[in-house]
């Protein structure tokens, strides 16, 4: 692990809270995209 | 125009109309400041002109849901509409109507309420007039508001939400006029500006305004 | 062919649905190039030290957070003059993630105020102005929920996209007269990109490449959910009228 000064922590942490926003946008856009898509396939086949 | 002016004030004086209550909304705030930060006279007397400033907005948004609310109730709305007044103005007397009956009662009420907060002199000078000149734009941002959200379920709350936003020019300018002028600064830049912001809202709005209702009246 | 034949959400589905997944991949790519280029060979920089790699994320989000807003509003402005529903579904689906670049800006922005400011809070003319863009995210995405109606929806968030829009751009140079900055990042922005050094701009631009392709991805991907809600819509209510109104 690289030395990161006496701002070590600052930069972590905002690593890490951005890149689990990041994240959290990715995966939560991704899964309602599958529901929709499983939801769509149901409708459609119901109402043919 | 006239008619619908009139009928608005008579409307929101009439018992039950929610005339009085802005104003005691901005009273008890304005009361429940002193209690929050401590009764210093120094502190009270900085922060007065911003107090009074936010106060009198938030006073102002209690009112704007009735804006259209009471007449989309009772379905005299899509009436209005197919007046031979057109849409914009309607906004406009709308507006012009809730800044009779909550605006300009907080403008006159805002200086007998800074001497609970030890506002100086030129400071109630200048809180009146920056007042008097901002309180018709917050009134026309809140009919745009207003019919953004009328007929919304839960429309209150989403009204506050859009249009405190949109608030925030206003608060900058009116409550920098007051702050400078008790400090005996000069206020015309301030002033300026929140008049320009005044004079094109009341130019633009209501026609967005009048836009918003449209598709809700579809 | 016209740009304005995709506007038939079926022929946008096709033809975007495919690129959604390379999309996704580029942008991880170039992100893990950028942020890995920022983060471990980059130096620091002589006055702030190895906090100068948060502008690795700052930056770029803050970029974002700013097109989304203008995106928002090209959109909107085509859905209302030409009625193309994919341009208000598109409007909608890139809010959310202008909100997360927004907050991104505002959570690095704070975290990097601390050891340079030290305070996690000033209200610096830039930090305001994102807070307030934050507040007007807010109200956009409640606006789209609270209506049921989606055309009805569409037309009334257009219209204070428009409306924000202004008071957006107003707020910004209120905020600037209220309180006179004293933000670090001109040395680090991007209207000053001459001051920065070209060891940190390389890995920013990549990086900000990688946001703009995340960002356009997204965008499509969220696009292509709302249109099959509004499908799945369509269906019910069609479905509903059969029933109730026999043929």
């Amino acid at each position: 692990m690289m030395d990161l000064g006496r701002y070590a922590a600052e930069v972590i942490s905002a690593w890490g809270a951005s890149l689990a926003l990041l994240g959290g946008l990715v995966w939560w856009s991704l899964r309602r995209d599958r529901q929709v898509r499983a939801e769509l396939e149901k409708t459609e086949r119901d109402n043919g | 125009m006239r008619a619908v002016l009139g009928r608005d004030l008579r409307l929101a004086v009439r018992a039950g109309g929610g005339f009085g209550l802005g104003l005691a909304f901005f009273l008890i705030v304005v009361v429940l400041v002193p209690f929050g930060v401590g009764p210093e006279t120094e502190i009270l007397s900085r922060i007065a002109p911003g107090i009074l400033w936010v106060a009198a907005l938030l006073a102002a948004l209690l009112s704007l849901d009735r804006i259209f609310a009471l007449d989309h109730e009772d379905g005299s709305l899509p009436l209005l509409a197919t007046a031979p007044l057109p849409l914009e103005g309607l906004a406009l007397a709308k507006a012009l109507a809730h800044w009779l009956t909550t605006g300009l009662p907080l403008v006159v009420a805002a200086p007998i309420l800074g001497v609970l907060l030890h506002l100086s002199g030129p400071g109630m000078l200048w809180l009146l007039v920056s007042l008097a000149i901002g309180t018709p734009a917050l009134s026309l941002i809140g009919t745009f508001g207003a019919a953004l959200t009328v007929g919304l379920r839960r429309g209150g709350l989403l009204l506050s939400l859009i249009v405190l936003p949109l608030y925030v020019p206003v608060l900058i300018f009116g409550a920098e006029a007051a702050r400078r002028g008790a400090d005996g600064l000069s206020v015309a830049t301030p002033l300026l500006l929140l008049g320009g912001i005044g004079l094109g809202c009341a130019a633009l709005l209501p026609f967005a305004a009048a836009a918003a209702l449209r598709v809700t009246l579809r | 062919m016209s740009i304005w034949s995709y506007a038939n959400p079926r022929k946008f589905l096709d033809t975007t649905g495919p690129w959604v997944p390379w999309l996704m991949w580029l942008s991880a790519a170039v992100l893990a190039v950028g942020l890995v280029w920022g983060f471990f060979f980059t130096p620091e920089a002589e006055r702030f030290g190895s906090s100068v790699k948060i502008i690795y994320l700052h930056v770029p989000s803050a970029l974002m957070a700013i097109n989304a807003w203008l995106m928002m509003l090209v959109a909107s402005l085509i859905w209302l003059i030409r009625r193309h529903h994919v341009s208000a579904l598109a409007a909608r689906a890139a809010a959310p993630v202008g909100m997360v670049m927004t907050l991104i800006a505002l959570v690095t922005g704070a975290i990097w105020g601390q050891p340079m400011w030290g305070t996690w809070w000033a209200w610096d003319p830039r930090l305001t102005s994102f807070l307030i863009l934050f507040l007007f995210y807010l109200g956009y995405i409640a606006l789209w929920t609270a209506i049921p109606d989606p055309d009805q929806a569409a037309d009334l968030t257009s219209v204070l996209c428009l409306v924000g829009s202004v008071f957006a751009l107003m707020s910004r140079y209120a905020v600037n007269f209220w309180n006179q900055g004293l933000h670090q990042g001109a040395s680090l922005s991007l209207d000053k990109q001459e001051n920065v050094a070209d060891v940190f701009w390389v890995p920013l631009l990549v990086c900000m490449a990688g946001f703009v392709l995340l960002f356009v991805a997204l965008v499509l991907l969220r696009t292509g959910t709302e249109i099959r809600l509004r499908r799945i819509r369509a269906l019910r209510a069609r479905a509903r009228r059969a029933e109730t109104v026999p043929a």
